[in-house]
This record gives structure tokens, C-alpha cells and sequence, in this order.
């Protein structure tokens, strides 16, 4: 079996502001579907509540307000699973409610701590 | 026993006819697609030396692959070996790849055939990137080495090899299974395989560069593929299309060229020279191809080349015909490409004005802004009603953008007035 992560990229304009720890039911079903297969996850707030550090040249540290890259369509969540190989992992990517559009990416993972 | 010469011919043909076959049998027992290509390089150079003293077996592919196999062997019982006194330096978490079973898939059978399918699948595998996959078919099914390919795609080898090592990574970390996908993937799957054979065919009847119009060995490969595909999958709408295509088109090699060497465009090929047989064959695919369902871009294409091929003249094509097939080709698949194919036939079925007017809409499509063959056709329009010196310009953009000895000596003559 393999592990790989599910990155979901979304246009924030497009959805409303979710309040507290509310999931859409489209969501809860997905991982409801794929148990079997879920390690773990996570949904992100906005990117106006990122924060990026940088370490310069010389050794200290740029801290500045906002995500790590500016795009339209940023990262606002994660999916974790554990599946035999590409194919599998695509299916279930395949599966990710993307009620607002957009798009997800499937990396492998390398090592796990 | 066989001379020397004899096996370097028998180890020379059966790489070209059996690579494929090899590699993919020897694949499903290799821990990487390196692995499975030294083991076969090798037992290829060990049919050299082996073949003179034994002789040439009978089944060369059969011997090659028990060959290979072997050395894979060996090799792991090495290491099996080293990892029993060196356990420390092996990873204890990776068992290594789970070994295949063979009955995956939907046709699970064992049979040779069956691995050649799985090994395109994985090379057309739609992670990869389109440019990769083309690249990887030609390398581990047809058995091309990077410097011909290089040449194919019109990169530098470095280039070439960059791509080729980078593909076969991802395979490997990402984990692009060898296998052939199941029914529900099928359809979606085998559309990425059918551009490949059908880009690896095209290459090989017009080389975007070089001396010769036509590579031989691509075309035969896409040809083998294509079959292969069809024998496999006979029910699928698709491999019937490209199948019946490459046939019709294939079939009028003969004529292509003159005895010059010079390239002969359809318009004044002696029909006479056409493959007449290749003909009846490719136009019951055809036939067979447009009853399926859901309708292949390959059958129209191919219905396309039947009605070409039916005409017993130029001028006694039925123009109009093929209007219509591209009107529902076009539907079907919306690319600039087929949309400029429509516009010629607009213009023999309507005439000249009606044929630039209909590649006018077209003069900014930017997929066709590199693409030679619109400056060329609307050359020949402009010179059949007369307009020479604008004919005359667009003959010279058409140059400017092929690299093809043969078809820039076409041009060059088009553009002297013969």
C-alpha cells in the first residue's frame, strides 16, 4: 500500500466564510465512503489567515502576512489515504466534492513522521 | 551452425520485432522499469554469442524472455543474499513491489499479449505528461533508443533522455500501476493509448525533419499497435478506427513518392499503385468501426480516407461526402486542426474562394500558428484562382516551417511555378 495526500485548491471568492467547525454534508459523505481508506485530514481557514516564514541567506527570518504563493485558487484543505497505488488514489481523489470548483492535487508521500 | 552475420541478423530482427514482447513479459518480474531493460539489453547481447554455438531457436522472443527472466533472478537471489549479511543497510519497511497477478485486469488471461497491453497502458498512463508518453511507447514497446526518439520529437537527446528519466520516476514514486485498467476505466483510458499510436503514425508518414518523408519503422510499429490493440479489445469503437485509418492511409505508400524520390500529393498519385487489398481490408474496419458506439474520431477519420481511396480520380472524389464526415468529425472533436481539413475539402467540393474563405476564420487560431500545412493550403488555393504573388507568399511562409527535406523541396518547387 501507498500513502498519498490529496490537496484541494479552491477560489475562496467563490464559497461563503465557513462558520466554526461546521463540514458541508457533501464532505462528511465522501469520508464516510472512504473510511477504509482515510488516514486523515483537514479543512484550512482562509488564506488571509496564513502566514509565511522565510529563512533569508544570512540566517534570520522573513515573516510576512499572507499564503506561501498568491494564485487564484489556493489550498483550503487536505485528504491523507492509503491506497495500493495511482489509480486507486485517483478514484478517490476522483470522489472530492468540489461544490465551489476548482481542483485537487495527488502527491505521494516520501517518508512519514 | 549459423555464421556470425546470420545471428547479428536474427538478434537485429527479432529486436525489432519482439522488443516489445520481451520487455513487457519481463517487466511483470522486475522491481523497476530499469531493471526490466538491463535484464533485456542483456539477454540480447547474450543471444550473440549464445546463438552461434546453440543456433537460432525457434521462437527468438520465447528465448529472450526466459533469458531475461533469469538474469532478474539471479540478481535478486544476490541480493537476497547480500540483505542476509548486510541486513542493517536494507530498508526493513519495503518488501518490495508486491508481486503482479497476472489474472488482474479485465481479460485475465496469461498470455504474452496481454503484458504488451498492460506495458502501454502504463507508458499512455494520463499522469504522465502526453510529450512523456509518446516518448516512453516508442522506447519500451517499440524499443527505440533516446537518440531516435530525440530525433522523432525534434529535441536534443539530452532533452529526450531528461524526459524519459523523469517519466520513468514518476512511474516509480507515484506509483503508476502495470496494469490494464478495468472495464469502467477503459473508454477514458484508451483514448490517451489511440493518440499515442496514432501521433507515433502520424510522425511516420510525414517526419517533421529530415531527408526522408517517411519512417518506415514508426509506421509499422503504430501499425502492429494498432492491430494489437484491435485483436485485443475487438469490441471497442476506437482501435477498430485508428486500426482501419492507418490501413487506408498506409495503403497509398506506393504512390507518395516518385522515383525521384520526390513527394506526390494525393491529387496526382497514379491510383494504380495503391494497395488495392489494404484497401478492401481498411474499409471493412471502417465499416465495422462506424457501428460502434459511442462513434470513434478514428472511424470518421478513417471513413474519410475510404471515401478518398473510393474515388478513381481526383476529380471523381466525392468532395461533398467529406465535407459532411468532417462536419460531424468536427462535432465530435472541436480541433483547429480537423476544422483546417474541413476548409480544403470546402474548397474542392465548393471551390478555391469558398476554401480561403473558410481558412480565413482559422488564420488566428493559435494552435495552427506553427502549423505549416495552413500557409501551404492556402498557397495552393491562391495559385489555383490565380492570385500568384499572394500564393507566392504563402508558399514561403510554408517553408519557413517545415524542417522536412521532401516536403521543402514539394514547396520549393510549388513556389517556382511547377
Amino acid at each position: 500500500m501507498s500513502e498519498y495526500l490529496i490537496l484541494i485548491y479552491t477560489d475562496e471568492a467563490r464559497f461563503p466564510e465557513p462558520v466554526g467547525d461546521e463540514v458541508d454534508p457533501s464532505f462528511l459523505k465522501f469520508m464516510s465512503d472512504n473510511q477504509h481508506v482515510l488516514l486523515g485530514g483537514a479543512g484550512l481557514q482562509r488564506t488571509g489567515t496564513a502566514t509565511t516564514v522565510r529563512r533569508d541567506g544570512d540566517g534570520s527570518f522573513a515573516v510576512t502576512d499572507g499564503a506561501f504563493a498568491e494564485t487564484k485558487e489556493a489550498l483550503g484543505g487536505y485528504f491523507l489515504i492509503d491506497v495500493p497505488d495511482l489509480d486507486a488514489a485517483i478514484s478517490v481523489a476522483r470522489q472530492i466534492p468540489q461544490p465551489w470548483g476548482g481542483g485537487v492535487e495527488v502527491r505521494p508521500l516520501r517518508v512519514r513522521s | 551452425m549459423p555464421t556470425r552475420a546470420e545471428v547479428a541478423a536474427a538478434v537485429a530482427e527479432a529486436h525489432r520485432a519482439e522488443w516489445g514482447f520481451v520487455l513487457a513479459s519481463t517487466l511483470r518480474f522486475a522491481a523497476s522499469i530499469d531493471e526490466a531493460e538491463d535484464a533485456v539489453q542483456d539477454a540480447y547481447v547474450r543471444a550473440l554469442a549464445a546463438w552461434e554455438s546453440t543456433g537460432i531457436p525457434a521462437r527468438p522472443g520465447a528465448w529472450l524472455t526466459t533469458t531475461a527472466r533469469r538474469r532478474l533472478l539471479d540478481a535478486r537471489r544476490r541480493d537476497a543474499t547480500a540483505a542476509r549479511h548486510l541486513p542493517e543497510l536494507v530498508g526493513q519497511d519495503d518488501p518490495g513491489p508486491e508481486p503482479v497477478d497476472p489474472s488482474d485486469g479485465p481479460w485475465g488471461s496469461d498470455s504474452p499479449a496481454d503484458d504488451r497491453l498492460r506495458l502501454i497502458f502504463t507508458c499512455c498512463h494520463p499522469a504522465l505528461a502526453p510529450e512523456a508518453r509518446a516518448a516512453l511507447t516508442l522506447r519500451l514497446l517499440c524499443g527505440l533508443t533516446t537518440a531516435e526518439i530525440a530525433r522523432c520529437f525534434l529535441v536534443s537527446e539530452p532533452t529526450m533522455a531528461a524526459r524519459i528519466t523523469r517519466a520513468k520516476k514518476k512511474i516509480a514514486q507515484a506509483r503508476i500501476p502495470y496494469r490494464v485498467p478495468s472495464i469502467d476505466e477503459l473508454p477514458e483510458r484508451l483514448e490517451t493509448v489511440l493518440d499515442v499510436v496514432h501521433m507515433i503514425f502520424t510522425v511516420g508518414h510525414t517526419a517533421p525533419a529530415g531527408e526522408d518523408l517517411v519512417r518506415a519503422d514508426l509506421m509499422e510499429r503504430a501499425h502492429e499497435t494498432a492491430r494489437l490493440l484491435h485483436r485485443l479489445l475487438p469490441e471497442e469503437p476506437g482501435p477498430a478506427g485508428l486500426l482501419a485509418l492507418i490501413v487506408l492511409t498506409d495503403a497509398r505508400r506506393a504512390a507518395r513518392l516518385g522515383a525521384d524520390g520526390a513527394f506526390i500529393p494525393l491529387e496526382d498519385q497514379d491510383r494504380a499503385l495503391w494497395d488495392r487489398r489494404a484497401m478492401r481490408e481498411g474499409t471493412a474496419l471502417a465499416k465495422e468501426a462506424l457501428r460502434r458506439r459511442p462513434l470513434s474520431r478514428f472511424a470518421l477519420m478513417a471513413a474519410i480516407a475510404a471515401v478518398h481511396d473510393e474515388g478513381s480520380s481526383w476529380e471523381a472524389t466525392d468532395w461533398r461526402e467529406i465535407v459532411g464526415l468532417y462536419d460531424v468529425l468536427l462535432g465530435l472533436w472541436p480541433s483547429p486542426v480537423v476544422a483546417l481539413n474541413r476548409a480544403v475539402a470546402v474548397g474542392f467540393a465548393d471551390g478555391p474562394a469558398a476554401g480561403l474563405a473558410a481558412m480565413a476564420r482559422l488564420e488566428f487560431e493559435p494552435q495552427l500558428a506553427r502549423y505549416g500545412y495552413l500557409a501551404a493550403a492556402r498557397a495552393d488555393f491562391l495559385r489555383r484562382i490565380g492570385r500568384l504573388d499572394e500564393a507566392r507568399i504563402a508558399y514561403e511562409e510554408a517553408l519557413v516551417l517545415t524542417d522536412n527535406e521532401v516536403e521543402r523541396a514539394y514547396l520549393e518547387r510549388r513556389l517556382g511555378g511547377g
